[in-house]
């Protein structure tokens, strides 16, 4: 059976093409002005990869903040849904799912199944999701690949008091005239982050084994303040930007 | 940062100070003064008997007692009285500990109770105050005494630091803003992202459309509008209504806001950033009397 | 007087409401907070009065959401079992999530 999964996020749309259970082709591209251009060009490049035509898919199931987008779906799924069916997949013995988008946070709390048990999500707010280290990147000055990087580097924790990602980049001004170290900076950033994700994460419960996904898992400074805030060891999703788009084309082939 | 061509940057609000051509203060009996340090914006105020003498409105350094310092010698520039002269000093606002010559500090909630109760008259009964980066609503009686409060200093959307993002992205200069906001034909529908990081985007993605720089802050401010409505609604609006700090000079918000609100707002020819440090200036002149009948 | 301590941002209204005239200053909800929450504070809004109040910590107040979460129904609780509300005998503490 052949099924295809497209994650249309805030940022990237992915897309995944599942064949008889296995990966056969993906693609992500960046969401532009038209979300469902995008899905429409991500979609393409998947199928060139799995060397096959729109007409070899069965069923196309869509998910995402821009899930009614692309014209080519069949139906949707909620993102809580594909992430946990994503996750069971990948990680079979995962019970809490913890997404990180761009503008959204989740956790998924998934019984061995595979099923929904709970779930929190912030969102709404950029101080909860990948948006506040974009932005606190950019205010740094520091690419978003070297600023996780950054943050292994710091020798000591400062905290931040912002709650909120303009008022914290006001924040790390004050603090780069008091000339602190960048990595310090970078630290107390992805601190500041792991600090709400984690307790997002305690109001589902923690129930092992824990799991991170969606882009922010790329960002090893953000993984190293989310491990030590957790107290507790963390699977990284072993390819985070995509869980959503194989959990969805999941969901097209179950159904 | 963006710049004009004059190198001003967009942002950047009209820093002022003033004297009273009526007031003199070798004639007054106390001399008090308030200085209220936000986290944008700090203003020194000097009253003489009650009556508002002088103040002095700057932005906030990275250093509280400077800008508290700097402030206060700003407002008594040219005036002749010095920090000696000054019988009491409240200090308020975000950094109001780090006033290094005041004698008590106060809660900005109960200042800006007491200075909007001054500015715009015993009348007043809701005070919103619109600051850098807080928006308080607050509920006083005839006295301005505070009844019930609520300040929100957590989220930037509904602040003047939300609004000088917008100015900065679209190259408008601050004080501008709301004018120029008004000069649309038609009103279109509000900024949909409550949070400031993601307006912008969805105001970068509203100007790639096409939509005219107008018709952006249009949408802006009727989101900022909007959104200090809803949260006006916790405590309710009790007439007579006024707005003070920073946003109250933007047209923009405050048309919208009166409105939306369906309630008329009160003005004043006073500035409406000074009205936390006048408060405090009063409490100082209070407490001062206070402490004179005790001893 | 009622204050309100707390936010409203883009995911919700996070408020902890404390009526300082039935608050009598006995800080019970100090001590039972599991998040530290609370703190007695000098009553800045009455300079004649020398009475301490309740009152929500300014750090606290930007993150009541995440702070107040693990007390919150998702966790098991009723409003009326919270531990602070509990705790408060002249019941001068709400909150409205």
């Amino acid at each position: 059976m052949i099924t295809a999964g497209v994650d249309c996020g805030a940022k990237n749309v992915k897309v995944v093409i599942l064949k008889n259970g296995e990966v056969a082709g993906k693609a992500m591209v960046q969401a532009g002005m038209d979300a469902a251009e995008s899905a429409e060009t991500a979609y393409a490049a998947a199928l060139k990869e799995a060397g096959l035509v729109p007409e070899d898919v069965q069923k196309v199931v869509a998910t995402g903040a821009g899930k009614n987008e692309p014209g080519f779906k069949d139906d949707t799924v909620t993102e809580v849904g594909a992430d946990a069916r994503g996750m069971h997949l990948l990680h079979p013995d995962v019970r809490t799912v913890i997404d990180i988008g761009c503008e959204e946070g989740r956790a998924i709390k998934i019984d061995a199944a595979g099923k929904v048990v709970d779930f929190a999500i912030n969102e709404k707010c950029a101080a909860g999701a990948g948006a506040f280290t974009e932005a606190m990147a950019r205010a740094l000055e520091v690419p978003l690949e070297e600023f996780g990087k950054l943050s292994l580097e710091s020798t000591q924790a400062i905290p931040m008091n912002a709650q909120c990602a303009v008022f914290a980049e006001s924040e790390v001004v004050t603090l780069v005239h008091r000339k602190t170290p960048k990595p310090d900076m970078a630290r107390a950033i992805h601190d500041a982050i792991a600090d709400r994700i984690t307790s997002m994460v305690r109001r589902v419960g923690i129930e092992e084994k824990i799991a991170l996904t969606g882009g922010v898992a790329k960002n090893v400074g953000f993984v190293k303040s989310l491990r030590e805030d957790l107290e507790t060891d963390l699977v990284i999703a072993s390819d985070p930007d995509f869980t959503g788009a194989i959990g969805a084309a999941c969901v097209a082939t179950d159904s | 940062m963006a710049q004009d061509e004059k190198g001003a940057e967009y942002w950047r609000w009209t820093e002022s100070r003033w004297t009273s051509p009526d007031v003199n203060w070798q004639d007054g009996e106390v001399v008090s003064a308030g200085v209220d340090v936000g986290s944008v914006s700090t203003q020194a105020v000097v009253m003489v008997d009650g009556k508002l003498y002088c103040f002095a409105s700057m932005r906030t350094g990275s250093d509280s007692p400077e800008s508290a310092n700097n402030a206060m010698k700003w407002a008594l520039d040219g005036t002749g009285l010095t920090l000696d002269g000054l019988h009491a000093t409240v200090g308020t606002g975000y950094g109001r500990v780090n006033v290094p010559f005041a004698t008590k500090a106060i809660t900005e909630i109960a200042c800006h109770a007491r200075g909007g109760n001054f500015m715009y008259g015993p009348t007043v009964r809701t005070i919103l105050d619109m600051g850098g980066q807080d928006c308080k609503a607050i509920h006083c009686d005839e006295r301005g005494k505070v009844k019930a409060f609520l300040m929100n200093d957590k989220c930037a959307a509904g602040t003047g630091r939300g609004m000088e993002v917008f100015a900065d992205l679209l190259g408008v200069h601050i004080n501008d803003v709301g004018e120029l906001s008004l000069k649309v034909e038609e009103e279109p529908p509000p900024v949909s992202s409550t949070c400031v990081v993601f307006a912008k985007s969805e105001a970068s993605g509203l100007l790639r459309e096409g939509w005219p720089k107008e018709k952006v802050l249009a949408a802006y401010c009727s989101a900022m509008a909007h959104r200090v409505v809803t949260l006006l609604e916790r405590i309710g609006v009790e007439p007579e209504f006024a707005i003070t700090g920073g946003i109250a000079k933007n047209p923009g918000v405050t048309t919208r806001l009166s409105k939306e609100l369906g309630v008329e707002l009160k003005t004043t020819d006073m500035d409406t950033q000074i009205a936390g440090a006048v408060g405090a200036a009063l409490f100082a002149r209070a407490l001062y009397i206070k402490k004179l009948r005790k001893s | 007087m009622i204050a309100n301590y707390g936010y409203k941002d883009g995911s919700g209204d996070f408020f902890i409401s404390i009526d300082t005239d039935k608050c009598d200053g006995c800080g019970d909800c100090v001590e039972q907070c599991p998040a530290g929450v609370f703190e007695m504070v000098e009553n800045e809004f009455d300079i004649e009065d020398d009475d301490e109040l309740a009152a929500v910590k300014p750090d606290q107040s930007r993150k009541l959401k995440y702070a107040c979460g693990p007390c919150k129904p998702a966790a098991g609780f009723e409003k009326a079992e919270l531990p602070c509300v509990r705790a408060c005998e002249p019941d001068a503490i709400d909150h409205s999530w």
